[in-house]
């Protein structure tokens, strides 16, 4: 799938003052049903969306494309529907200070930019959007920096997974160079393998 | 320096390695189902591309499918559409199906190795983070996202940073009461949701050594439910006797090939592990959660937490919520937790084992009145078995509705579900909120909590029914 480049990114964010939010929160399982990969903004966080009170159902949050969300967040299933679902959402960028790996892996195939950066930083983003809704957070991936008003903190992304958003490079495309090497290895692969053919 | 097993069989996959890059690794099986597949075949035919080895790609539909009446039509349409799509989709790209009805279907990660797929030393990849599971073969296997799909459908490969490796050892001896699914839900409220992540986990000790490969998939499946990409164990003789004879197995001079390939794969003795965990396994006894993560648990016997207790503040917060949303009160005794249903089945303990120790302690005895108790087999095959040996006749004598085979309860994205405010004792891996449906309440247990639980009507162990005698004609 063709994915849109991520180069720098600013805009008001949603403080989820949750831990552990897994993905049968994110997005829960009935939703799974669906075999497209838009539409899923009315699913995410579905059950907590019923709540009046929730942070995603205040007025002054609407249109924030930052979510700023508390630690290991994405834990659970591997469904990239969780990904899907907060960018069909509009949400651009994801902040916490420790995502599953699964789900980390899922966000930034797609595009979905998530940055890791520590508690303490977190809780001053949080504090910030709090305070003033209206604030708003730079996440630079050029420069590798998140930005807003009294925050300026760096993050890590390696190398190869920061040059494919910077460039929406697409990985089938990217392996599909290399061919060769992938028909070198099948060639020389020992004869008790398993094969699914049947019998 | 010495490699673990990880790494041996990491590096034996690898097919392109390059300064700054994630390593390419080669997939030896890929596994789909009805859920995770439809936008990756979606993205295949956008870009004109086939599936690179249909050789080495199986599918199942195990999610949405019905365990009650599956020779009538799909009631849900939704479901039926998923459905629909994965039949059009590997009947478009060649892609061997078995589908509902089918003598080889069932939860994807209980047919993989049944037909003798799942073996030592391969890389398993599917869209299901419960792939873990076939890491109880010595396999490198783990869940992958549909993007990853779509990746390993056009290319069998996949480009992947490698993970740590952290070993958790049980040494000594578990106890007569104590199950595999007692050990990993120890295991993950010792290191937390979070633990695992970034590793993959060895499991190894003289308690794993002697675990059949059931209770092995058991433990490697709720790998992932300690934040764990992937959970391994060295194959040896209990392993190579379980795969021998398989359709899928190698076969004759092939087989030796391979067993002589198996032997190699453990840690070797100065192998570095990034993390060690140590677990005493005489220390373990029947483990139940309380909450709403799998890591939410404590002893059977114990009572449900006060979150005051926990020292970390996110961790308080978590307890709290759950407390609310479990309906539970700090201080309450487990084994005083009334429950509506027992959901036996899922791919952590819904394998021919599982099913007969079960059977074992409801046969005779009678599911608790209000109580309802749903059987549902991993795969057809194990259901087969099961009404071989007439265990399907113990659980309906006792009460129990016996299934279709299926994911069922798991996650109930089939009509079976909870009701808001229902509370289950489950042999499944996830207690989320809304997991086993919307306001459902779960307690994760083993199969034999599960079983004296559907008869005493409260959450309990075998050795509470002592006072529950077998009434005759039990077996
Ligand atoms: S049984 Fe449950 S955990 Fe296993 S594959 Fe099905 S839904 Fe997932």
């Amino acid at each position: 799938m063709a994915m849109e480049a991520f180069t720098t990114h600013t805009g008001r964010a949603v403080p989820l003052r949750r831990s552990n939010v897994d993905t049968d929160q994110i997005i829960p399982a009935h939703w799974l049903k669906k075999v497209t990969r838009d539409g899923f903004e009315d699913g995410l966080f579905e059950a907590w969306r019923k709540d009046p009170e929730f942070v995603l159902n205040r007025p002054e949050y609407e249109g924030a494309t930052v979510l700023v969300a508390g630690p290991d967040f994405g834990t659970g299933s591997s469904r990239e529907h969780a990904v899907w679902a907060l960018q069909n959402y509009g949400f651009k960028t994801v902040i916490s200070s420790r995502f599953a790996d699964i789900f980390r892996g899922n966000s930034l195939k797609n595009g979905l930019l998530t940055v890791v950066l520590p508690q303490e930083t977190v809780d001053e983003l949080w504090a910030l959007v709090e305070a003033d809704p209206t604030a708003e957070i730079t996440v630079d991936l050029q420069d590798r920096q998140v930005r807003a008003e009294g925050v300026t903190a760096d993050f890590e992304l390696d190398e190869n997974a920061r040059w494919r958003l910077l460039n929406g490079l697409d990985d089938i495309s990217i392996t599909l160079q290399n061919e060769a090497d992938i028909a070198t290895y099948e060639s020389g692969r020992p004869a008790h393998k398993p094969s699914t053919v049947q019998a | 320096m010495g490699r673990t097993l990880a790494e041996k069989v990491w590096d034996d996959h690898v097919v392109r390695r390059a300064e700054g890059e994630p390593d390419l690794l080669f997939i030896d099986l890929h596994l789909l189902h009805e859920v995770t597949s439809p936008q990756a075949f979606d993205g295949l035919r956008q870009a004109g591309r086939p599936v690179r080895r249909l050789d080495l790609t199986i599918a199942t539909e195990d999610h949405n499918t019905p365990t009650l009446d599956i020779d009538k039509p799909i009631a849900d349409p939704v479901s039926r559409a998923q459905l629909e799509t994965l039949r059009k989709n590997c009947a478009d790209f060649g892609v061997r199906l078995h589908p509902l009805g089918d003598v080889e279907q069932g939860v994807v990660h209980v047919v993989g190795p049944q037909l003798g797929l799942t073996q030592p030393g391969t890389t398993v990849v599917c869209g299901d983070s419960h792939t873990s599971t076939h890491g109880a073969f010595g396999a490198l296997a783990f869940g992958i996202g549909t993007s990853q799909v779509e990746h390993v459908l056009a290319t069998q490969t996949l480009p992947l940073a490698r993970p740590k490796t952290m070993a958790i050892t049980v040494e000594g001896e578990l106890a007569d009461d104590v199950t595999a699914k007692d050990l990993i839900l120890a295991i993950i409220a010792k290191i937390g949701t979070g633990g695992g992540q970034g590793y993959i986990l060895e499991y190894r000790g003289s308690a794993i050594e002697k675990l059949s490969m059931e209770a092995r998939m058991t433990i490697c499946n709720m790998s992932i439910e300690a934040g764990a990409r992937a959970g391994m164990i060295a194959p040896d003789q209990t392993t190579f006797d379980y795969i021998e004879g398989r359709p899928h197995a190698p076969q004759g001079a092939d087989f030796d090939a391979a067993v002589a390939y198996w032997k190699t794969l453990k840690s070797d003795d100065d192998a570095v592990f990034d993390a060690e965990v140590v677990i005493d396994a005489t220390s373990l006894a029947p483990f139940v959660t309380w909450g709403t993560n799998p890591g939410q648990g404590a002893p059977l016997s114990s009572s449900v937490p006060d979150p005051a207790s926990y020292e970390d503040a996110s961790e308080r917060l978590a307890a709290e919520k759950a407390l609310e949303y479990m309906g539970l009160e700090a201080g309450q005794p487990l084994r005083d937790i009334n429950v509506d249903t027992v959901f036996v089945g899922s791919c952590t303990n819904g394998r021919i084992e599982d099913l007969r120790a079960a059977a074992a302690i409801v046969g005779g005895r009678k599911v608790a009145d209000g109580v309802r108790m749903l059987v549902v087999p991993g795969s057809v095959r194990v259901a087969l078995q099961a009404v071989e040996e007439g265990l399907d006749k113990v659980f309906t004598a006792a009460g129990a509705e016996w299934r279709h085979a299926g994911c069922s309860m798991c996650l109930g994205m089939n009509p079976d579900q909870l009701a808001p405010g229902e509370r289950s004792a489950s042999t499944s891996n996830r207690n989320f909120e809304g997991r086993q449906g919307k306001g459902g309440r779960t307690h994760l247990v083993s199969p034999q909590v599960a079983a004296a639980t559907a008869v005493l009507g409260h959450l309990a162990s075998p050795a509470d029914l002592s006072d529950t005698p077998v009434t005759a004609g039990a077996r």
